[in-house]
């Protein structure tokens, strides 16, 4: 199948970038991305700069991979990553327009590639729970009713890809953040930090410039992981609970 | 390419409400809950209109003028009510400003193409609608509270008279039409949405109010809507 | 050079004891004047960043990728071991020590694993608090499979996420401590060369990914744990960017490269579909609990599967291996489905494949059971080939999958280089010829977690080290270095590109070092190899400049590294006469087609010292000395 491909070409951070066409013949049974390694191919063949895109497990875990296909976040496919799409969900013909994640708090560092250590530090702002190598109990002795723990690790699935921020019309990180304060606040290890993980991972989140969630929705659909909104409601539920909650100022000892 | 190193911190001990303002999340908490009062008022208010419909009592007075004198008597709740309404509708729109900016902010490069895979129109334009919704507040206000425009012989306390000349004067009736598709589409989604901002998520309740969201929406706008059109229809008149 | 594993003396149960008591420690006000440099954010680095930095250590954690969250053992599918017995099926530390060296074909030393034996319950509660969410049981303990090649139910998992799970566990602990201020993180930032100065590790240098600088960074002590070299194969489960750089580095720096012919081909992936195929996907082989493997009997059955009667099914694991059956370990399954394959068997377009069928497990027990165990590896399969696996058997075939030899260490992990360790798959230490399903991540936690934090200790407790001018010439050397071989690519301009090699590179090991290697296969291979890599470096075509985001100029570092590693890995094979684990020489096998073990010859590390550029590596062997075990054929039947 032939294919003809709007691309964003962005030479570093701080230049200007253009869309670029070009035209690729690929097969059905590719992925998106070894179509595009096919492009690269050609185009080092013919003495020109490969389109630079990030991936690396190739197989929808590690989240390095991602870009918006014709207005879409990891293209066409529900729920899928860019790099588990495979061509057959296109057809001989098709114009793509593919453009990098765009928010403020994404800067595109060259063509479709783009910086999302943001995500970093919002889980350093308090996605974690404080256990000291070697403290933990034995793992039976605390239970975890499997709901919950199967509810954990629904909302732990997340792949910090950055497509609910791509995807959303304001730019939010509140499923990505949500997904880690649901994990957490699901599970009886992650009560003791509740209240200071949702203030400072919701606070790093304001800092780093992503909009607000407005339940509009379009994270959720675009999640690879179905990490679903009710992690956002979870978060800001745990938030305000922890606005609210009495905090008694502990005499040093220590954050985190 | 390092990535900066921040501390944790306990959050600073400002106010909470201030704690509360500082953040996404806490703006759109006081925009839920200005939200609810907000739609509270509409509800009531809706009520209170019904009487348009119920004409005259025992002793030939307009039911609803009466209840125009009733709530204009007691100075203390009428103002009361009109501060917090005040103050409700300032933080519900300062938040909405500085949300929307925030919202520009987040996203200084718009996409070339960007297509909505699953939302609704009402979630995406709650920012326009909620506009609508203010320009149509300020008319609404001038014509039937001030009686500046749009009510040829204004008389003050006369609420039916007011209406049943008011809703077909001039642009009145394109006023009510636009403001009332703005505040169904407004608390369709509102009403869903403030759920999932004061911590309610679990699906049931989710699935639950996004129903509800819509049926009470679709009634407030369409019982309001009803008013301007009975006017013009001629079903109430003075 | 003689070769000191430091495994204390004593019985083997009280080693790991003895040696914890003896280790020196460092002054708890002393710890923070101590840098210690991380390279690798997968399981082994992340853990034992988080550990390091928790105990006040300044810790600088480097990867390529550009968070750390997305190292290549997020990958990993299956579970983890550990001898926690939790499900009363007679499981024990020693039991697990016994089955991984056994499934290492007896191949590893013994103090280490059984070490990692003793260390695995300490991982899971250790993950547990961190809140990793294992799936459990409706009491609320803990649930356990059994996994490739076990008799018990000793693997914990997070539904098909389990490596996800801990590393994002590790990578939260990381985490904490970047925020804290003790670990320092460079994303995006790639080691290129190791800094040796009298003899000790004792910095590295580095590319930053997005502005190209090269750059040194200089510390008491080096952790390597960046993984395996299984993409020299070009096709493989690994990650796109998993490399042998770094350990390649470290080795032409001095460091031992131990065992690199042992390969582990995974039986359980999706067959290749094409030449621009860029990666292989494993299958989680716990598909192997439920699913049953077979081919048709006849040659050229073009039938669809459903229509291939009972008794014209092969179910060849379940005839071989009665008592194992379709959990025969990887080697002896991948092997198993290249023999029918050859034979003219196999299925699918290709004819490299082997069906892979849940249709009976389907039946059995209800397509929500079989959605419930492997959900997710159902809908990647479907995603990748458009084939409903509920519905017609998944297609397999063997592929690449994970590096059981790495750099040389001893029991304290510290290679032959004072002051450089080496965690996680980089290193040789457990597995043998070859390692049991869920023991990698394992190890990689055990080594990060609960060994390194000690040993790294000890070595910096044993101090007298002077600081390092960062203008000393061997730092300046090594940047040169660095630089130098960037620009050397840069400026060949050739006319084919880094992933031609690559490919062209993946084949040869495929074809010739791949499941059945012949002394004449690897001579091919090893006549191949320096004619690639010389042409490599004269006709290799890297667009752009070294000064910003240059994914091409990436590749081709990693790939001339490869050209240089495989070449070695071809030789380690041709060297050892006998098939052991994952290698498997056709000279060397029973009657039956078995793995025939040379024992008496062969029982050693072959450890890998480099001579210098276009010399040959000279051999140091460790014997691996068995005071416990009674070394058997290995038998599965
Ligand atoms: C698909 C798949 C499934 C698997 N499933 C299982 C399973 O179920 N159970 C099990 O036990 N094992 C499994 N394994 C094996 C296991 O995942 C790996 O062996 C293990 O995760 C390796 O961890 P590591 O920390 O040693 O290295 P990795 O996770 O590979 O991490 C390497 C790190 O080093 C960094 N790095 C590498 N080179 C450089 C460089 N030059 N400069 C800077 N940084 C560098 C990388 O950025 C990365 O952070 C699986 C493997 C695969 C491929
Ligand atoms: C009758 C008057 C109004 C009512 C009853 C009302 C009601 C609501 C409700 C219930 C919400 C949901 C809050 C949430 O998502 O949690 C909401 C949101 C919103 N309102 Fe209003 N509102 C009114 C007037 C206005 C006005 C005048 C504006 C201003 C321009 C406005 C702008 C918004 C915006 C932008 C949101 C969405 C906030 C977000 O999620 O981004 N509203 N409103
Ligand atoms: S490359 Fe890992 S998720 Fe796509």
């Amino acid at each position: 199948m032939k294919l003809t491909l709007d691309i964003w070409r962005q030479k570093g951070a701080s230049d200007a970038g253009r869309f670029e066409t070009y035209t690729v013949e690929a097969n059905e049974h590719m992925s998106f991305l070894e179509m595009l390694d096919v492009l690269n191919q050609e185009l080092i063949g013919s003495g020109k700069e490969p389109v630079a895109f990030d991936s690396d497990c190739r197989e929808g875990i590690c989240g390095m991979c991602g870009f918006v296909v014709n207005g879409v976040p990891h293209g066409p496919v529900d729920n899928t990553t860019i790099c588990q799409t495979h061509m057959r969900h296109f057809h001989d013909g098709e114009r793509l327009r593919l453009e990098p994640w765009r928010a403020a708090a994404f800067p595109v560092l060259k063509d479709l590639v783009v910086d999302r250590s943001a995500f970093d530090r919002i889980i350093q702002a308090g996605g974690f729970i404080s256990v000291r190598t070697g403290s933990a109990v034995d793992s039976n002795a605390m239970l975890v009713e499997k709901n919950k723990s199967d509810r954990a690790m629904t909302n732990a699935a997340c792949i910090g890809c950055g497509a609910c921020v791509a995807s959303c019309p304001n730019a939010a990180a509140a499923l990505f953040t949500g997904a880690k304060i649901a994990h957490l606040g699901l599970l009886p290890q992650g009560q003791p930090e509740r209240t200071d993980r949702a203030l400072n991972m919701v606070a790093q989140m304001g800092k780093e410039g992503f909009g607000h969630c407005t339940t509009i929705g379009e994270c959720e659909a675009n999640c690879p992981a179905h990490i679903k909104l009710e992690a956002i409601a979870q978060m800001n539920g745990d938030f305000l609970r922890a606005v609210f909650a009495k905090r008694e100022e502990s005499a040093g000892g220590g954050a985190g | 390419m390092s990535v900066a190193t921040k501390t944790v911190t306990a959050p600073p001990s400002f106010s909470r409400v201030g704690v509360l303002w500082a953040s996404t999340v806490g703006k759109k908490a006081l925009m839920a809950l200005t939200g609810i009062l907000l739609s509270l008022f509409v509800l009531g208010h809706l009520l209170g209109n019904l009487q348009l419909y119920f004409g005259r009592d025992s002793t030939g007075a307009y039911l609803i003028n009466k209840y125009a004198e009733f709530l204009h008597h007691n100075k203390p709740l009428l103002y009361g009510t009109r501060t917090v309404l005040l103050v409700a509708v300032l933080i519900h729109v300062i938040a909405a400003f500085q949300l929307q900016l925030g919202k520009g902010a987040a996203r200084p490069v718009e996409y070339h193409q960007k297509e909505s895979v699953n939302s609704t129109v009402s979630s995406r334009y709650m920012f326009w609608t909620g506009v609508v919704i203010f320009f149509f507040v300020i008319y609404h206000l001038l014509q039937l509270t001030l009686g500046v425009v749009n009510v040829p012989g204004f008389r003050e306390g006369d609420v039916f008279h007011n209406v049943t000349v008011g809703l077909r004067t001039g642009v009145a009736p394109l006023f009510y039409v636009v403001g009332m598709i703005g505040l169904g589409l407004h608390l369709r989604h509102g009403l869903y949405s403030t759920f999932q901002s004061l911590g309610a998520g679990n699906p049931a309740v989710s699935q639950w109010a996004l129903k509800w969201a819509a049926v009470v929406a679709t009634v407030i706008a369409l019982v309001n809507l009803s008013f301007p059109l009975a006017v013009l229809a001629g079903l109430v008149k003075g | 050079m003689s070769l000191n594993s430091r495994i204390p003396s004593g019985p083997l149960d009280q080693k790991w004891s003895t040696a914890k008591k003896e280790m020196k420690l460092v002054n708890p006000a002393n710890k923070r004047k101590h840098t210690v440099i991380v390279v690798g954010t997968g399981l082994a680095g992340a853990s034992a960043s988080a550990s390091l930095g928790e105990m006040g250590y300044n810790v600088l954690s480097f990867a390529f990728q550009d968070s750390p969250r997305r190292a290549h053992s997020i990958a990993a599918q299956g579970g983890i071991n550990a001898a926690k017995n939790y499900q009363n099926d007679g499981d024990s530390v020693y039991r697990l020590f016994y089955d991984t060296i056994k499934g290492g074909d007896f191949r590893a030393r013994e103090a280490n694993v059984y070490r990692l034996a003793e260390i695995s319950a300490n991982i899971i509660d250790q993950c547990t608090a961190q809140g990793v969410p294992f799936a459990r049981e409706y009491g609320g303990t803990l649930a356990n499979r059994s996994f490739g090649g076990a008799q018990v139910s000793r693997t914990f998992y997070a539904r098909g996420q389990t490596g996800q799970q801990l590393l994002l566990g590790a990578y939260s602990a990381l985490s904490k401590q970047i925020a804290v201020g003790t670990v320092k993180q460079f994303s995006r930032t790639e080691m290129l060369e190791l800094i040796v100065v009298d003899g000790r590790a004792r910095g590295i240098v580095t590319r930053d990914l997005v502005s190209g600088k090269i750059q040194s960074h200089l510390a008491d002590a080096v952790v390597l744990a960046t993984g395996g070299y299984g993409n020299a194969f070009y096709l493989s489960t690994n990650a796109k960017g998993s490399n042998a750089t770094a350990a390649w580095r470290a080795h032409r720096k001095g460091a031992f490269f131990a065992n690199p012919c042992y390969t582990q081909i995974h039986p359980t992936c999706i067959p290749k579909s094409g030449d621009y195929q860029s990666k292989l996907t494993l299958m989680s082989e716990s598909l192997r609990n439920d699913g049953r493997i077979w081919v048709p009997k006849k040659k050229g059955d073009t039938r669809s599967p459903d229509q291939i009667p009972e008794a014209e099914r092969d179910y060849y694991l379940e005839r071989v291996y009665p008592s194992y059956g379709n959990l025969a370990p990887r080697d002896v399954s991948s092997r198993q489905a290249k023999y029918r394959c050859d034979e003219g068997l196999g299925v699918g377009p290709s004819g490299l494949g082997v069906y892979l069928d849940f249709s009976e497990a389907i039946g059995r027990l209800g397509q929500k059971v079989i959605a419930e165990r492997y959900g997710n590896l159902f809908d990647m399969y479907e995603k990748i080939t458009g084939e409903n696996p509920y519905q017609v058997p998944m297609r397999i075939y063997p592929a690449v999958h994970y590096a059981m030899g790495g750099l040389w260490v001893d029991y304290e992990l510290m290679s032959n280089l004072p002051g450089l360790f080496v965690l996680g798959e980089a290193n040789f230490s457990d597995h043998g010829a070859n390692r049991l399903g869920a023991s990698a991540l394992m190890q990689g936690l055990g080594d990060g977690y609960f060994v390194a934090p000690y040993t790294v200790s000890n070595y910096l407790a044993q101090g007298g080290r002077v600081k390092v001018d960062a203008g000393a010439a061997a730092v300046k050397d090594a940047e040169k270095e660095a630089t130098g071989r960037a620009e050397k690519l840069l400026a060949v301009k050739g006319k084919r590109t880094v992933d031609s090699f690559h490919r062209e590179l993946g084949n040869v090991m495929w074809e010739n070092v791949g499941m059945a290697r012949s002394a004449e296969s690897l001579n091919k291979a090893l006549k191949r190899i320096p004619e690639i890599r010389d042409e490599f470096w004269k006709n290799v075509s890297v667009p752009g400049t070294g000064a910003e985001l240059n994914q091409e100029l990436e590749k081709a570092g990693r790939v001339a590294d490869f050209l240089e590693f495989a070449e070695l890995l071809a030789w380690d094979a041709l060297q050892r006469n006998e098939s052991c684990g994952g290698h498997f020489r056709v000279e060397y096998q029973t009657p039956d087609g078995e793995a025939l073990r040379n024992d008496a010859d062969y029982a050693y590390v072959a450890a890998w010292e480099w001579k210098g550029e276009g010399k040959r590596q000279e051999l140091n062997k460790e014997p691996l000395v068995f005071e416990n075990i009674h070394l058997a054929t290995r038998s599965y039947k």
